[in-house]
């Protein structure tokens, strides 16, 4: 009954072997093929009628295109929405993975720190590489702020290019530490419950208090899930902006 | 009996306006436990937006000192001139979370622009 347990990845299905290193389809990647087939598949369906006036699931559909599309750009100007197919993607399947794993019994595939890297990666050098390609050599100037005298700007170009690359640090640790610590203080107060349970009848009755707080605490995380998909959505439009214009 | 018709004429017109008046303070009462709930309800969202900014500020400063010194212990390692890599690493990496700190607190313009005071 550790609280670790549920962060476990088994093999559903052995591919075969690379190089030496097996590849599998693990119960982490099933999550994943499942958030994608839900996301496709709610998107295609709730959008097949394609009515004027939107029904309950098209217009839920239309409010998470809206949303995506504001933040976007908002922070990102109109040039930002050429990036709109990869923040809608980003947002949905984070928000997707972490619903999922608010599911009893589901997998929280955002808890593994190597799926928020990925992810966060993916922007980063999207930022870099498109940020080269549409201001060549003049992106680098993101490095080198204005008005700062000439025998400290190495130091501060140092910095700068540090703090430059703590940002997917920081992007990928905040979704993974707060889903990560949601479902272990959440496991841990459920297993209150059965511990108190073990000790006869004034137990059973002091585990309403653990009880009362898991359940404040998965609705705490429905909206952890929800906030940390926005904040991982967001970030990413930020970043994106200094790609389309740096050293405004 | 006009007389009677002219008393009960009277009593409808003093129990509408009664009827008016309690209508008007309900609607007071309930425009005032509205405003109560509202208010209520922005101080609880400031409390946790508060939690989850000191949470993001904390990550990033934290993240800029892990960068750092990584990157100092990493020249260490592969140049051998340890541990000059890590002090340096370290020290730059501090300034740079404080960077990011500033950065996303709004103290500072954001990344590429002039070091001067944002507004």
């Amino acid at each position: 009954m550790d609280p670790i347990h549920q962060f476990n990845i088994q093999k559903v299905y052995v591919l075969g072997h690379i190089a030496g290193y097996e590849i599998s389809i693990t119960n982490s990647a099933l999550y994943m093929f499942a958030a994608v087939a839900f996301i496709i598949g709610g998107m295609l369906l709730a959008t097949s009628r394609r009515a004027l006036v939107p029904g309950r699931a098209q217009g839920v559909v239309e409010v998470g295109y809206n949303f995506v599309a504001d933040m976007l750009r908002s922070s990102a100007g109109e040039a930002g929405m050429k990036f709109f197919p990869l923040v809608f993607t980003l947002f949905s399947f984070v928000l997707v993975l972490n619903m999922f794993g608010n599911i009893p019994g589901f997998f929280a595939v955002t808890s593994h720190i190597v799926i928020t890297v990925f992810l966060a990666l993916v922007v980063f050098i999207t930022v870099i590489v498109y940020g080269f390609y549409k201001n060549g050599l003049k992106f680098l100037k993101l490095f080198v702020p204005s008005g700062v005298p000439i025998y400290i700007l190495p130091l501060i170009t140092a910095i700068e290019v540090l703090s430059f690359f703590s940002r997917p640090v920081s992007h990928s640790v905040r979704l993974f530490a707060n889903v990560l610590a949601g479902h272990i203080t959440l496991k841990v107060f459920a297993s209150f419950i059965t511990m108190l349970g073990g000790f006869g009848l004034l137990g059973w009755a002091a585990s309403i208090l653990p009880l009362g707080l898991t359940v404040a605490i998965t609705a705490l995380e429905l909206l952890v899930s929800f906030l940390q998909a926005y904040v991982f959505a967001i970030l990413t439009c930020i970043y994106l902006n200094d790609a389309i214009h740096p050293g405004h | 009996m006009p007389n009677e018709d002219k008393a009960t004429e009277a009593d409808m017109s003093r129990r509408l306006k009664e009827l008016g008046s309690r209508i008007g303070e309900a609607g007071v009462r309930r425009d005032q436990q509205a405003q109560e709930l509202r208010e209520q309800e922005m101080e609880t969202q400031n409390r946790a937006s508060n939690l989850a900014r000191g949470f993001q500020l904390s990550g990033e400063f934290v993240a800029g000192i892990l960068l750092g010194g990584g990157a100092g212990w990493a020249l260490d390692y592969f140049a051998g001139i340890s541990p000059w890599g890590l002090i340096v690493g370290l020290l730059l990496g501090f300034a740079a979370g404080t960077l990011n700190v500033m950065r996303s607190a709004g103290v500072l313009a954001p990344q590429g622009s002039s070091w001067d005071k944002k507004d």
